[in-house]
């Protein structure tokens, strides 16, 4: 009779318990399993050194970027993502607007009691290959754990850190009258992504989200030498909000063409159907970037040798009026504001 | 896109609209009677284009500004129950009652799910079978349809834990209600494309020969509501009153028969009362007998609720077209989108919010 080896390990392996149970996050042998066997082994091949309350990082001489953000949506999984790549994506695209390139992510998980151990897996394992896509490296994070209804399944907070490696301030109060103003794609593509399985709204074909990193394109801008005033990605609110908040912020009016506002025929139809306005729905991938007028044919040039950018486009200029206002002109050749959108879009009757 | 796109062609528009310049000899005043239309129009700034006689009047035509606030008191207090799921269209969530909405509902706790068709509510009903399920049936004939199947089709699966508040009213009662007033000052209307799809235009006939007055068929794209004018002033500037159809490529004139028969198996019609307006007799549908079951008001004992509106909300006004959005001192100041005093300032088919949203100031056509 053979006598097995004496093995220290977990009687029973985190594999084998199929839902995180509160015990996963209360400090003992489960939470390090978890930590271990989901966290580590996926993004742990990047951590530097051994675990250990917090990471120490080397940083050169210069400014960097910090940001942070907290990544919800339901359901999870939708086309063209789910809410791992969300919570990368979202927060190195802020990085990107501040002309940084994203180096480190944080990232805190809170998880009800009861989620799936094989959908947690999917999630931290398209976190892995959204962060590599996007040249960051995951090096800190925390898990907790909430009761099962006080939580929606799983909440991402990721914060971000990135070398600036420009001197140029690439900020509202940077942009002048006269600025053209160009975006990166087709809009409202996310929004509407998650809102179709959302609600179980059957369309002939699924909407991609449109859910990307944009810092490559955005450096590949400022290796250009594409002097850029203000960038900004467009995500809740829509395009309608950013040219909003930057008209508000620089107290100059803005006026945009509908006409050359790209919206794909699947967005657009999706949104006549329910009562959306496309302009104020959200994406992932996508920014609004203020340029001065002699640099857009090259910006343009630039943006479009990547794939994620290849739709970009001038939708408008910065006015000279000292009147935050933006004006829209429609396809039939009227103007009409363009207004800040009040709360959540609601989905009109008929 | 196609269906879309050539309706909303700039130069089609521009062909239009110097049509219409070239026939207007008088000044008119036109009502389109959708605020489908209205929001179109304010959108895509079609009024301003127009020449200078012809102007938009926007009449009752959203379904969400004519609910009255009674019923909208009603929905919340069977919202607020903890057994009742309560589903709604998503742009009455925000509709103010005498205190609150149905978003603050929600916020306490109150189970309130947004849906996109009636039949939703009745699956949801199917599966949450420990719950009572209620459909808010708002809408002028164009959703009647709709909440009549998902009744039938609760009625037919024996499903008791649904129920229905049922607000749907009925256009040409409205129209004619208009026309009635004293200082009626409307010279053609253009009757809502979507609505007649559905009813078709036979029960226009009447009214436009009884009040001598053109009534327009008309769409809710640029190109369609351009059409639907010239064809409205055409009429008007050759002393003719018809009724004529622009939008052929939906409405007929018997309408959608098979949607019609349902409607009238399920709903009868009845006296409504229209926020803003007040009861308009015949202008409104409720459950026959035989569907009384389904009749959340009785089944939550709500029937017997009376309310009377906020004095400083001149939404009627507004709604029968005496005066427009920005004419009343409370728009854009104490009534905005955010803090509204009455339904028009909430949906965006309501004249109010439409005005506010696109025109709250002139804007310079540079």
């Amino acid at each position: 009779m053979s006598v097995p080896d004496f093995s220290l390990s977990c009687p029973l392996p985190i594999e084998r318990y199929p839902q995180v149970l509160l015990a996963h996050g209360g400090g003992g042998k489960l939470m390090h399993g978890l930590i271990r066997d989901v966290f580590l082994k996926t993004f742990g091949g990047q951590a530097p050194g051994s675990p250990h309350d917090a990471t120490v990082l080397k940083v050169a001489e210069g400014r960097i970027a910090f940001t942070t953000d907290s990544f919800v949506v339901r359901p999870l999984f939708f086309p063209g993502g789910d809410l791992g790549s969300l919570a990368v994506h979202g927060t190195v695209n802020d990085l990107a607007m501040a002309g940084a390139r994203p180096v480190w992510l944080s990232a805190a998980f809170i998880i009800e009691e009861g989620l799936p151990m094989e959908t947690l897996g999917r999630i931290v394992a398209s976190m892995e290959q959204a962060a590599r896509a996007a040249n960051v490296t995951i090096v800190t994070g925390d898990t907790k754990v909430v009761e099962k209804g006080k939580g929606d399944s799983l909440f991402i907070t990721t914060a971000g850190i990135g070398i600036l490696e420009s001197d140029q301030p690439i900020h509202p109060q940077s942009v002048r009258a006269g600025d053209a103003i160009l975006v990166s794609g087709d809009v409202g593509r996310h929004g509407m992504a998650v809102m179709s399985v959302r609600e179980g709204l059957e369309f002939e074909s699924a909407i991609e989200s449109d859910s990307a990193p944009v810092a490559e394109v955005v450096l590949a801008l400022l290796s250009a030498g594409i002097e850029i005033h203000c960038l900004r990605d467009i995500t809740r609110g829509g395009l309608t909000a950013v040219l909003n908040e930057i008209a508000e912020a620089v107290q100059l009016g803005i006026s945009v063409d509908e006409a050359q506002i790209p919206v794909r025929d699947d967005v657009r139809a999706a949104c006549e159907i329910l009562g959306l306005d496309p302009l104020q729905v959200a994406c992932e991938g996508r920014f609004v970037a203020f340029i001065p007028e002699k640099d857009v044919p090259r910006a343009l040039e630039v943006m479009a040798s990547f794939p994620l950018a290849s739709a970009a486009c001038r939708i408008g200029t910065v006015l000279t009026a000292p009147d935050p206002l933006v004006t829209i002109r429609s396809s039939i050749g009227a103007y009409r504001i363009l207004d800040m959108p009040t709360g959540e879009q609601l989905p009109r009757i008929c | 896109m196609k269906f879309l796109d050539e309706y909303r062609d700039a130069e089609v528009a521009g062909r239009y609209l110097k049509e219409i310049e070239r026939v207007t000899r008088h000044s008119w005043r036109l009502m389109e009677m959708c605020g489908g239309q209205t929001h179109a129009i304010v959108k895509f700034g079609i009024d301003e284009l127009l020449p200078r006689g012809i102007e938009l009047i926007h009449g009752p035509g959203c379904p969400v500004c004519v609910t009255p606030i009674e019923i909208i008191d009603k929905a919340l207090e069977i919202a607020a129950r903890p057994e009742v799921t309560f589903c709604s269209f998503g742009d009455m969530l925000r509709v103010p009652g005498s205190s609150r909405d149905l978003l603050w509902v929600k916020a306490n706790g109150g189970q309130v799910r947004i849906v996109y068709s009636p039949l939703d509510a009745v699956k949801i009903a199917e599966q949450q079978t420990d719950r009572q399920v209620v459909f808010f049936a708002v809408g002028f004939e164009t959703t009647a349809p709709a909440t009549a199947m998902a009744v039938y089709q609760a009625a037919q699966r024996k499903i008791t834990n649904f129920s229905m508040l049922v607000s749907h009213v009925l256009v040409p009662p409205a129209i004619e209600a208009i026309l009635d007033s004293s200082d009626c000052q409307i010279n053609g209307f253009l009757a809502a494309g979507h609505v007649c799809t559905v009813m078709g235009y036979e029960q226009y006939l009447p009214i436009a020969k009884r009040y001598r007055v053109p009534i327009v068929v008309t769409g809710f794209e640029p190109v369609d509501i351009l059409q639907g004018i010239l064809m409205c002033v055409q009429q008007l500037e050759q002393g003719r009153a018809v009724v004529e159809n622009q939008y052929s490529r939906s409405v007929r004139l018997e309408g959608n028969v098979t949607a019609r028969q349902l409607m009238n198996q399920v709903f009868q019609v009845v006296p409504r009362k229209w926020r803003g307006i007040g009861e308009i007799p015949r202008s409104g549908l409720g459950l026959r007998p035989e569907f009384a079951s389904f009749d959340a008001e009785e089944r939550f004992g709500v029937a017997q609720l009376r309310l009377e509106e906020s004095s400083e909300c001149q939404s009627g006004l507004v709604l029968r077209g005496k005066i427009k959005p920005a004419d009343c001192p409370a728009f854009g100041a104490r009534c905005t989108p955010e803090h509204p005093l009455g339904a028009t300032m909430v949906s965006s088919e309501g004249a109010c919010a439409a005005y506010y949203r696109y025109r709250r100031q002139p804007v310079a056509s540079t």
